[in-house]
C-alpha cells in the first residue's frame, strides 16, 4: 500500500482497515449508506485470498459471519439501520456464544426506511440494547476517515481479544466523506489475534476462563469437537437451566468487559483543561462541534470538546470527572437525546447538562451549535 | 492559491459531479493541500439535483460540508435554484449557459459558459461536460494548478479515454480564458 | 446402541430429550450409520442445527456442533462451509425451522448449490412449542393453532428444492430407516446442495391431535403411504391421491459454490 497521501472515503477506510486487521471473511447484504464497504471488499478480498459472500438477507449475513468465525477467520458484516435491526438476534447469539466478529453500522436517518442517504445517529441506544437479554457490548464511533480505518482495526482487535461482537458505529457523514489520508503501513498499528487453546481435546472446556474471563477459542475442524449454542451453557458448552451456572456465565460475560474498561475505552479531549463548558459529540457531529468550538474560543468563551471513540462501554469515568469538576456539559448529537441520557445519568446533578439535538437528515451546522454555546453562556448565573 | 476554498458542484445525478469533485480534491492533494469531499444526493442515481462539495485548505479541515461557497458550479436549472444560495461575495459562480436560463441574484461573479455544448460539439461527448466544467472552474479560480488537475484527471479516467478527457479539460481552460478576456473587455 | 456407532455420540448427554415414541432418534441413528459407512473424519465434520426438537440432535453428536438460532441453520452452515470448504457439513433442521422462518435461507442455499447435506426432520408440526401448524402441516389437519383444521396448503418441499436449484433431492420416512442411511450417503456424495426430507412421526403433538394412533401406527401409516417411484407409476390418479414417493427424486450436476469461489481465488492468486 502506498505511503503517499490519497483521497479515501470513510467506507473505503473501513474496508481497508478490516483487511489490514486480518479480516478474511465478509458476508453482507446491500444497504445504503454502507454498500461501498461490500463493493470494495467484493473486489479486494479475493485478491488477498479472502472470502466475500453476498447473502440473501441481513439475518443470513450475520449468521454466516458467525459460522465463518468459528472456523478461525476474522469476520465482518456491514449494514445500516434497517439491516442493523434485522441482525440483532444473531448479534445476541454472538454475545452468548462468544464469537468474535465486527458489525459496521453506517447510520442513516430512521426510524424504518427513513431517508437512506441522510445522516443520523439514532442507533446509539440500539447498539447498546438492540438485542434481547442483558449483556455488555463494545461500540466504537469514528469521526474522520483516518479514524474510520484506525477504529476498524481496533474493532477487530477488541473482538478477537474479548471474543465479542464489536459494533463500528459510523454515520453517513463519515461513511461517505472523502479525506486526504495516508493509510498505515503493516506494523504501524497493532493487530490482535484470538487466543487458541493449547490443551488437549479432553481438557478443553470452551467456556472455562481464567481471571481475565475470556476463554481460549478453538476452531472448528481442529479436533476439539465442541458444542456451540445460544442456550445458556456451562463451561463445557452444553445447555443448562441451573440458575447458579446461568448466573456465573452472565456475570462472566459482563466482567470480561468491565474488568478491562481502561483498555477498551478511548476518547479525545481537546481544550477541556481550562474550559468551563465542554461539548460532548461523536461521529460526524463532532466535526461541526470542532468548528463551533473554535469560533466560540474566538469570541472568548472557554469551550472544550470531549469526543468518545468508544461509545460503549460509555466513558463513564472521564465524563464523571468533567461533571465533578463543575464544568458545564453540552451534548450534540443527530438524534433526540440518546447519549445525552448517559451523560445526564453520569453527571447525576453535579453539573449543568445542555443539549443540541437535531434529526432532520442533515449534518448539524456549526452555527447551530455555536448559537447553543452562546445561549449556555447568556443564561449562566452571574452573566 | 493560498487560503481555504469551499467548492460546491451541482447538477443532476448522472452528470459526473461527484467524480469532478474527487478529481478536484485529488488535484489539491497533489498541490499539498488538505481536502475533504462530501456529497448529497437523493435516492435516484439519475436526474434531480445533486451536489458534490470540496473543501481545500492548507489547514486541518473540521466541518466537512460547504457553508458558503467560494466557487459554485451549476449544471442544471434545478440545482442552481436549490444550491446557489450563500455564495460568498467576490465568490465565483459558473453556470451552464445552455441548461440554466435563470440565475438568482448573487454577490458572486457569475460566468455563464457553454459547458455542455462545448462537450457535445467539440469533444463529441456530452458525457465529458463535467471535465469541461472542471477545467473552467479550476482555471477561473486558480485554486489548483493546471498541471495537478490534469494529472489527477488522467489518473481517474478509464484507459483509452485519456485523450478525450484531456481535450475536454483543455477546452474548459479555454472557456475560462475567453471569459476572463471578455470580462476585462467588458470592464473597459 | 451398536458399538460401532457409539463413538459418534456424546454418550454422557444421553438419554435424549425427545418424547417416548418420537421418530427423531431413528433419523439420528441413520445419520450416524451413514457417517460411519462414509468413514468421515470425525474431527473434520461439522453438524449445524437450528431451533426446535430436531435441532437438539446436534448436542448428542460428537463432532464440532453448532446449535444456532431459529431458522438460520443453513445460513450459519453456509458461513462454516464457505470459510472452510474442506469440512463436511451436515445440517439438521425441522419443518418449521427450515420451511417457515428459514424458508429464504433454504431456497438460497439450494440456488447457490453450496455443498451442504441437509436433513429436514418433517414431523408436520411445531413440536417443541406444543403443536402449532407449520408450512408442512397437511391441509385440514389439526394443530393447536388450527383447531378447526388447517386452512393453509403445505409446501411440497422436494419440489421447492428442485425448483430452487438443489442438485440432490430425496424423500423418505422414519419407517424406511435403512433407505434413509443410503440416501444420506448419496446426498453427502453429491457435490452440491442435497436435501433429504424425512417424514418423521410426532406422536405427542401431531399424532394425538390428528388421531394417528400409537407411534407404531404412525410408522405403519408411513409404510403404507410412502412408496417407491416404480410402484407409484403403476397407480391410478385416485390411488396416488394419499401416496408419496420415497427415494431419490432428483439428481443433477451443477457448479458448486465453494468450488467456483476457489477457482476465482486461484485465478486471482
Amino acid at each position: 500500500m502506498s505511503t503517499e497521501p490519497r483521497l479515501v472515503q470513510g467506507n473505503e477506510a473501513c474496508a481497508e482497515g478490516a483487511i489490514y486487521a486480518g479480516m478474511r471473511f465478509y458476508a453482507g447484504y446491500p444497504i445504503t449508506p454502507s454498500t461501498e464497504i461490500a463493493e470494495i471488499l467484493a473486489r479486494r478480498l479475493p485478491q488477498v485470498g479472502g472470502k466475500f459472500l453476498q447473502m440473501e438477507d441481513e439475518i443470513a449475513s450475520m449468521a454466516a459471519i458467525i459460522g465463518g468465525s468459528l472456523t478461525g477467520a476474522k469476520v465482518m458484516t456491514a449494514t445500516s439501520g434497517p439491516g442493523f435491526s434485522l441482525k440483532q438476534e444473531n448479534i445476541g447469539y454472538a454475545c452468548m456464544a462468544e464469537i468474535p466478529c465486527v458489525i459496521a453500522n453506517v447510520q442513516r436517518l430512521g426510524p424504518s426506511t427513513g431517508v437512506a442517504t441522510a445522516p443520523a445517529q439514532g442507533d446509539v441506544m440500539q447498539a447498546r440494547w438492540g438485542t434481547h437479554g442483558d449483556h455488555p457490548i463494545i461500540a466504537l464511533t469514528p469521526s474522520s476517515v483516518k479514524e474510520a480505518f484506525e477504529l476498524t482495526v481496533r474493532a477487530f482487535n477488541l473482538a478477537e481479544q474479548f471474543r465479542v461482537p464489536v459494533i463500528l458505529l459510523m454515520d453517513e457523514v463519515v461513511g461517505h466523506m472523502r479525506e486526504k489520508v495516508t493509510l498505515p503501513q503493516p506494523g504501524d498499528l497493532p493487530v490482535v489475534d484470538r487466543v487458541k487453546p493449547t490443551c488437549s481435546r479432553e481438557n478443553y472446556y470452551p467456556y472455562k476462563a481464567d481471571s481475565d474471563k475470556t476463554p481460549p477459542m478453538a476452531c472448528f475442524g481442529e479436533g476439539y469437537r465442541y458444542h456451540v449454542t445460544g442456550l445458556f451453557h456451562d463451561e463445557s458448552g452444553f445447555a443448562t437451566e441451573k440458575p447458579e451456572i446461568i448466573d456465573w456465565q452472565l456475570k462472566r460475560l459482563h466482567e470480561k468487559i468491565n474488568q478491562h474498561l481502561d483498555e477498551i475505552i478511548t476518547y479525545s479531549s481537546e481544550e477541556t483543561a481550562d474550559a468551563d463548558l465542554v461539548v460532548i459529540a461523536y461521529g460526524g457531529t463532532a466535526r461541526a462541534v470542532s468548528r463551533a468550538v473554535k469560533l466560540a474560543r474566538q469570541e472568548g468563551h472557554k469551550v472544550g470538546v470531549f469526543r468518545p471513540q468508544t461509545i460503549w462501554p460509555f466513558p463513564e469515568a472521564a465524563i464523571g470527572e468533567l461533571a465533578a469538576s463543575g464544568k458545564k456539559l453540552l451534548v450534540a448529537e443527530m438524534n433526540y437525546g440518546q447519549l445525552l441520557l448517559e451523560v445526564q445519568r453520569v453527571a447525576a446533578g453535579r453539573c449543568e447538562v445542555h443539549s443540541c439535538l437535531q434529526s432532520n437528515g442533515e449534518l448539524t451546522l456549526p452555527d447551530v451549535i455555536l448559537t447553543k454555546i452562546r445561549e449556555v453562556y447568556e443564561h449562566a448565573p452571574g452573566n | 492559491m493560498p487560503g481555504t476554498w469551499e467548492v460546491r458542484l451541482s447538477g443532476s445525478g448522472g452528470q459526473g459531479l461527484i467524480l469532478a469533485g474527487i478529481i478536484l480534491a485529488e488535484a489539491a492533494i497533489i498541490d499539498g493541500q488538505n481536502v475533504v469531499q462530501t456529497q448529497s444526493y437523493g435516492p435516484a442515481a439519475r436526474g434531480g439535483a445533486s451536489k458534490a462539495e470540496v473543501i481545500i485548505s492548507p489547514e486541518e479541515i473540521d466541518y466537512p460540508k460547504v457553508e458558503r461557497p467560494d466557487v459554485f458550479l451549476g449544471l442544471n436549472q434545478e440545482s442552481v435554484l436549490k444550491y446557489m444560495t450563500g455564495c460568498k461575495e467576490n465568490g465565483l459562480a459558473i453556470v451552464d449557459s445552455g441548461l440554466v436560463n435563470h440565475v438568482p441574484p448573487s454577490k458572486a461573479r457569475v460566468y455563464s459558459l457553454p459547458i455542455t455544448e462545448t462537450a457535445r460539439k467539440q469533444v463529441g461527448r456530452e458525457l465529458v461536460a463535467n471535465v469541461v466544467a472542471l477545467g473552467a472552474l479550476s482555471a477561473l479560480s486558480n485554486m489548483v494548478s493546471k498541471e495537478s488537475v490534469t494529472t489527477a484527471l488522467l489518473r481517474r479516467v478509464p484507459k483509452g479515454t485519456e485523450d478525450m478527457n484531456r481535450k475536454a479539460l483543455e477546452l474548459g481552460f479555454g472557456l475560462a480564458e475567453q471569459a476572463l478576456i471578455s470580462a476585462v473587455v467588458g470592464e473597459n | 446402541m451398536l458399538p460401532e456407532i457409539e463413538q459418534y455420540f456424546r454418550l454422557e448427554k444421553l438419554p435424549h430429550m425427545w418424547c417416548p415414541g418420537c421418530g427423531n432418534g431413528i433419523i439420528l441413528h441413520s445419520l450416524v450409520k451413514a457417517i460411519d459407512k462414509l468413514c468421515l473424519d470425525q474431527d473434520r465434520t461439522t453438524i449445524v442445527s437450528g431451533i426446535g426438537c430436531a435441532a437438539r440432535a446436534s448436542g448428542y453428536l460428537d463432532f464440532d456442533t453448532l446449535h444456532t438460532t431459529h431458522g438460520r441453520a443453513l445460513a450459519f452452515a453456509t458461513g462454516v462451509k464457505f470459510a472452510k470448504p474442506e469440512l463436511n457439513v451436515f445440517v439438521l433442521t425441522g419443518d418449521g425451522d427450515c420451511t417457515a422462518i428459514g424458508g429464504n435461507h433454504f431456497i438460497h442455499a439450494a440456488r447457490r448449490n453450496i455443498n451442504l447435506t441437509t436433513i429436514v426432520f418433517n414431523n408436520n408440526i411445531y413440536g417443541m412449542t406444543g403443536g402449532q401448524y407449520s408450512p408442512m402441516t397437511p391441509n385440514s389437519c389439526r394443530a393447536t393453532t388450527s383447531p378447526y383444521g388447517n386452512l393453509e396448503r403445505p409446501f411440497n418441499l422436494t419440489d421447492l428444492a428442485i425448483a430452487a436449484g438443489a442438485t440432490f433431492v430425496a424423500r423418505t420416512t422414519t419407517y424406511h430407516a435403512k433407505q434413509l442411511t443410503d440416501l444420506i450417503i448419496e446426498g453427502y456424495k453429491n457435490k452440491g446442495f442435497s436435501l433429504i426430507e424425512v417424514i418423521t412421526h410426532c406422536p405427542t403433538s401431531f399424532g394425538r391431535q390428528n388421531k394417528m394412533g400409537t407411534p407404531a401406527d404412525m410408522l405403519k401409516w408411513q409404510r403404507d403411504h410412502g412408496i417407491s417411484a416404480m410402484r407409484y407409476e403403476n397407480l391410478t390418479p385416485e390411488e396416488r391421491a394419499d401416496k408419496f414417493i420415497v427415494g431419490v427424486l432428483h439428481k443433477t450436476e451443477a457448479p458448486e459454490y465453494t468450488t467456483e469461489y476457489q477457482k476465482l481465488l486461484e485465478k486471482l492468486g
